[in-house]
Formats: C-alpha cells, structure tokens, sequence
C-alpha cells in the first residue's frame, strides 16, 4: 500500500483487530486467543451467570489449571487444600457450564499457561491474545500482540470476545550484537529492566529487536517478552520470522498445509515497515551484557554477578536512601557485599519465564557430574507435562536428580507463593522467575532473580555464583 | 459497579514508590472465588506481624487511618500481576480512591472497573498530600469526580484529568460490558470478514484439545 505511513508491528496488529472506533478514540478491539486459568477467572463466569450472559466464542477459549496446585505427587490423589481444590473445580464445573474447553489438570499437556499456548499452537502470529494474567506478555514472542487483563476484562471477553482499549504507544528496544559465554535471554531482559526501571515501560508496547533478539530461539524470544510487564510494558513482541515459522510448523494445534503457508505468506507482512515511528527508542549493546541476578525486592534492582551490594547513601535523595535502606534490611544485606558471597538456601528453576525446555537443558549443563551443595534445596519445575516428558526422554532428569535437584510435576511452584512450594521467611532463593517482590514467593522469602544455568551454579556453589566459573562437563546428552 | 461522584474522608498516606499487587493483596489470598472478603488481608505482609497480630507501626493499623477512604503514595502504584483482587482488596477495606504520581497500566484499568478511583497527580502534590494526611482525622480530602478536582483541607482545589469514557462509566455505575454488547452487529461481520480472509484463525480456534 504506497502512500502509506510507515507502521510498527504494533499499529499492524492493532489495525487489523479494531472492529469500531468509539468517537473518543477508544478502540473496540477484537480478541482472537482468550487463555484463561483457576485464580482469575471465578468472579468473571459468577458475573456472566448473574447477567445471563454466555461465553461467546468458546472455541477461542481456552482453559488450563497451573496457578494453585502443588507439583508433587499429591495432585494424582486430589489436591489437599480445600479452598485450593474449591479454586480448581469451579474453573472445570465453569469449563463445562459454558461449553470452554480445558486441559485437564492430569492431563500430559497441562502446564503453566504462558507454556502451553505457543507449544500447542494455540499463540500464533499476528494474534490478538489476552490471559487473566500479567505474563502473557510471553506470547509476544510469537509475534503477537498478548497482554494481560483483570477479571472484569475477562468477563468482557467471554461475553464479547472484545476489549475496549486505546491505543499504546510504540517503544522499540535494539539489543545489538552477539551475547558473551554464560548469558542468555534472562540476563539481556534483567540488563533491560536495570535500563529502563519497573515503570519505564508503562503506558507502552514494547517490540524487542536487533540482532541479538533475531539470535535468540523461541524459548529465549518468550523470557524476554515474558518480563515486559516487570518494565511496566504490558506487552512485549518480537516480529515473526523463519524461526518463528518452524516452531509453529511442528505444533499440534497450528494450521498446517496450505492454511499454513497462508497464514505464513501473511505473517511475513507484520514486521515493522522502515521508519515507522518509535515514541521511545532504547539500545543495549548485547556484548556488553554480564550475566546478571538482582539484589533487591524490584526486577529494576539488577546488576552483574560480579558486582557488589550497593550503598544506601550514594542514593541520590533521602526518600530513595530510605528505600533502599528497606530493601537491603528485607533482603539481608549490607552494602559493599560481594553477590557471589551471599548464601542461598533455595534454588528454583522453572515459572512461564525459565521453564521450557531449552531453560532445563540449560540447568542441566550446568549440573551435569556435580553436586547441589549441602543444605540447599533445589527444584526444577518443568512449565509443562510435554516438557518434563521431552526432558525425561532427553535423559535430563537423570542429569539433575543425580546432582541432587527434586524433579517435579509442571505448574507455577514458586514463583508466587500461592500453592504448597513457597518459601519460609528468611529463606534466600535463587530463582529463574520473574519477580523478586517482598513475599512474592512466600512471606519474608528473599528472592534473587537469574538465569536458568545461573541457578544450576548457585545450587553448586551453595551461594549466588557466576555461571562462567561452572562451565558444562562433557558427556552424552 | 457502585458509581462515583464524590468523595469526602480520612487520607493515608503510605510513601513509598512502586507498591506492588504482592504487597496489595498476597498471592496466597486470592484462592477465593468471590469478589468479597479481600479487605482483611489488604496489605497483609505488611499489616500483620509473623504471629498474626497487628502491626502498630503501619499506618493502616492507627487511627484514623483504619477509616481511611483514599491512599495517597509515589511512583508506578499497582505495578506487578494483573490481579482485579487488589483494587477489591482496597475497595472491601473501605478504600475508593489512590492518589499517586502514576500508576501501573493493569492496575490502573482494574480500578475503573470497581468504582475505584486512581488520580494522577505530580509528586510535588503527593507529598502535600501526604502531609496533608498525617494531619489525620482533622484533614479529610474530598475527591470530586463531577469536576475533577481534589480539595484540600485548607480550601485549595487541584484540578485533575480522567480520561472521559472512563469517567462516564465511573460516574453513573456503568458496565461496560452491556454497552459493548450493543455493538454486536459490528462485531458480528467483523467475524464473518476475518473467518473469510484468515481462514487458518477460524481453523486453529476451532480446534478444541482431544479429550478438554
């Protein structure tokens, strides 16, 4: 279309779901993809009920159970938590009521909802996705554009399959070059949320670019896109391309023949136009980035293994002095501490951040022919059945029970502190989730947020450790 | 939703930048199904000490405070999940109304939904504000909607701006799913249209997990 001004990934995919434009500018904005699981979907059905009201597109609906369950055993023999177990049945007696389909919990394909959407093929580019939870940002990486919405916008999707949304604006963020040894996708989006802090993002769509992001695979590409809500972005994107096509070639859901190569022959038409126009522009030199953990209660809160605790009083006024003096009282630290001194007592991998497979392989290197150290609890929560079945079959949880890892069924665990796996106060975690909140992963549970392979070599090391020291042993897998 | 117009009450002031839903409402409390009952954990971590008994040092647990209507804190408010518990968590204690520099997107539009009102006003106001609240039951604010201002117990009145959608729903209690239902026909034929030009959407839509 000559003439027309140049757009962004973003204003493509926008463009294309507005069913009417309110005379104040808000958009009417279709939904193709509504994922939906047990915590925040209750009061959204009750509010249907009440008014009458049903889903209107159910097959564009999709349900699954991660949120509130444990990942032991228990779950083949009922969930023990009464109002954990009243959570998950009113989400399958809704499932049924309004004709939505839903994974059920022991189902092989069950898993963490930000997993299960690209690996089914449910995500897809070009999509609009929306989830009850703030991480579907995740699905961006499919080339999307996915964000998360409260209950009450649930229940406007159900009735609707709409949102009413105005428009964001555009940022882009350039990470050029190539990645050091020992960093990954997870230390490139900690570098970027250090850059741009928790809030730099709000009010903004971020589209993640550069060589170093087109480098990344699609696990990589959806542990960035995943953190952009903890930039204050509510949607992260990475525009589609030859290896977003082949992973959604090999995905049961995904169309496949001719439809596909349709679809594909369209996707190619959404990555930005040249020049279309950016509102905030953000480079990072991909080289540059160490890996990196965070010391705080904030994601913004980062700062290569490498580094120290840094001090309260270099702060720039008393309001932020007194903050950090908060944080580091909470997180039990001192100023001038070197990070890789500090103890951990718990070591997670997994979350819809870190627990893909690419995420354990990643851990798995780094664990092979060694050893957790003594008193540290270490788990590794693969984010769906089909990983832990594709890891199993890799012979990866061999790997990390010989080094002393508990190997678990898939949910969210640890990441929130709202089912069984949650830390008791005081606990130091070195965690592959998302956010180092205080009592984010139970109460007074400090958390420090790092890469998959950074948390295998915390659980060695029995204290935050730079995963360049602890390069993999070869072997056979 | 309830509607909201105006508001006279006691003010909080809680400075601290980047007051996450963690800290709002605790995931291990959002295992309810209802809507209601959130407003004893509001601030649990921070409410409660390790035993379950009150915290004295937060301002939530000293009067006039425990009557407060309206939050007054810093930066980037709400940031963290998309969970609605934390503007029911406010609204079941009693609070209707945060004043802050900025707030987080999801937070910010989760408010509207429940008749809890988010201003956006700069620091410097805030930290007015703030002190204008540590006055305690002496210095209520009103937040009045209808014209956009927020009166201060000495007579001055900040100007404010809400979007105006928005501020119609609030206003007359509005949901806004009802409204859009009215659009049914567009959406309608926007199906039909896209059904016909992306067929591999309708396909994978359709396709229902074996065995879900």
């Amino acid at each position: 279309m000559s003439g027309q001004k140049p757009r962004t990934l973003f204003d493509k995919i926008w463009d294309a779901h507005v069913v009417e434009t309110l005379p104040d500018g808000t958009a009417l904005l279709y939904i193709d993809l509504h994922l939906t699981h047990e915590v925040t979907t209750p009061q959204a059905f009750d509010g249907l009920r009440q008014a009458g009201r049903k889903v209107r597109r159910p097959e564009a609906t999709l349900g699954v159970i991660d949120h509130n369950i444990a990942t032991d055993a228990s779950r083949y023999t009922g969930i023990v938590d009464p109002e954990s177990r009243l959570q998950v049945e009113t989400l399958e007696k809704n499932a049924a009521e309004f004709g939505m389909p839903l994974i059920p919990l022991l189902d092989q394909r069950q898993g963490i909802v930000h997993v299960i959407g690209p690996e089914l093929g449910r995500s897809l580019p070009g999509m609009t996705i929306v989830c009850g939870d703030s991480h579907t940002s995740t699905h961006g990486a499919m080339g999307a554009l996915a964000f998360g919405i409260g209950t009450s916008e649930v229940e406007h999707v159900l009735a609707t399959q709409t949102l009413l949304q105005k428009p964001a604006k555009n940022m882009q963020v350039l990470v050029e070059g190539n990645l050091a040894v020992g960093c990954t996708a997870k230390d490139i989006v900690l570098a970027i949320i250090g850059r741009i802090g928790t809030a730099g993002g709000t009010g903004h769509v971020i589209e993640y670019a550069g060589d170093a992001i087109r480098a990344l695979d699609m696990a990589g590409r959806m542990t960035v896109c995943n953190m952009s809500i903890e930039g204050g972005a509510r949607a992260g994107m990475v525009a589609p391309d030859d290896t977003t096509y082949d992973y959604v070639r090999t995905r049961p859901f995904a169309p496949k023949g001719e439809a596909l190569e349709r679809a594909i022959e369209y996707w190619r038409s959404l990555p930005s136009d040249p020049g279309a126009h950016f509102d905030t522009v953000v480079r990072l030199d991909a080289h540059a980035i160490a890996p990196q953990v965070t010391w705080g209660t904030s994601p913004e809160d980062v700062l290569p293994i490498t580094g120290v605790v840094p001090d309260p009083e270099a702060a720039a006024d008393e309001a932020r002095r007194e903050q950090m003096r908060r944080k580091m009282q909470y997180m039990g630290l001192a100023p001038g501490q070197r990070l890789q001194d500090l103890k951990v007592d718990v070591v997670f991998v997994g979350s819809c951040t870190n627990s893909r497979i690419e995420d354990i392989r990643a851990a798995a290197a780094i664990a092979r022919g060694r050893k957790v150290a003594d008193g540290v609890r270490a788990m590794v929560v693969p984010g769906s059945g089909l990983v832990k079945a594709q890891a199993e079959e890799e012979g990866l949880d061999r790997i990390l029970r010989e080094a002393g890892f508990e190997w678990r069924e898939a949910g969210c665990s640890m990441c929130l502190g709202m089912n069984p796996d949650k830390l008791t106060p005081g606990q130091r975690c070195a965690s592959t989730s998302n956010r180092n909140f205080e009592g984010r992963q139970g109460p007074g549970g400090r958390t420090h947020l790092l890469s998959p392979a950074m948390a295998a070599a915390a659980a060695i090391a029995g204290r935050l450790a730079d995963v360049r020291d602890y390069q993999p042993k070869k072997g056979d897998v | 939703m309830q509607a909201f117009t105006t508001l006279t009450g006691i003010a909080a002031p809680l400075p601290k930048a980047n007051v996450d839903t963690d800290q709002i409402i605790p995931a291990r409390f959002l295992k309810s199904i209802s809507r209601s009952g959130f407003g004893k954990n509001l601030f649990a971590n921070f409410r409660y000490r390790e035993d379950g008994s009150e915290n004295p040092d937060f301002v939530l647990n000293q009067e006039p405070y425990r009557k407060a209507e309206i939050l007054i804190a810093f930066e980037n408010f709400g940031c963290g999940s998309s969970r609605e518990h934390a503007p029911w968590a406010l609204l079941d204690f009693g609070i209707r109304c945060v004043i802050a520099p900025d707030f987080a997107d999801i937070f910010h539009n989760n408010s509207f939904k429940n008749g809890v009102l988010p201003v956006k006003l700069p620091r410097e106001v805030c930290e007015q504000l703030m002190e204008d609240a540590r006055m305690g039951g002496n210095a209520r604010l009103t937040v009045d909607l209808e014209r956009e201002v927020v009166v201060r117990p000495n007579g001055e009145e900040i100007p404010f701006k809400i979007d105006p959608l928005r501020r119609h729903l609030l206003l007359n209690g509005l949901d806004d799913i009802g409204q859009t239902m009215q659009h049914a026909p567009a959406i309608d034929a926007f199906e039909a249209k896209r059904a016909a030009a992306q067929p591999w959407l309708a396909g994978a839509a359709g396709t229902t997990p074996a065995g879900a």
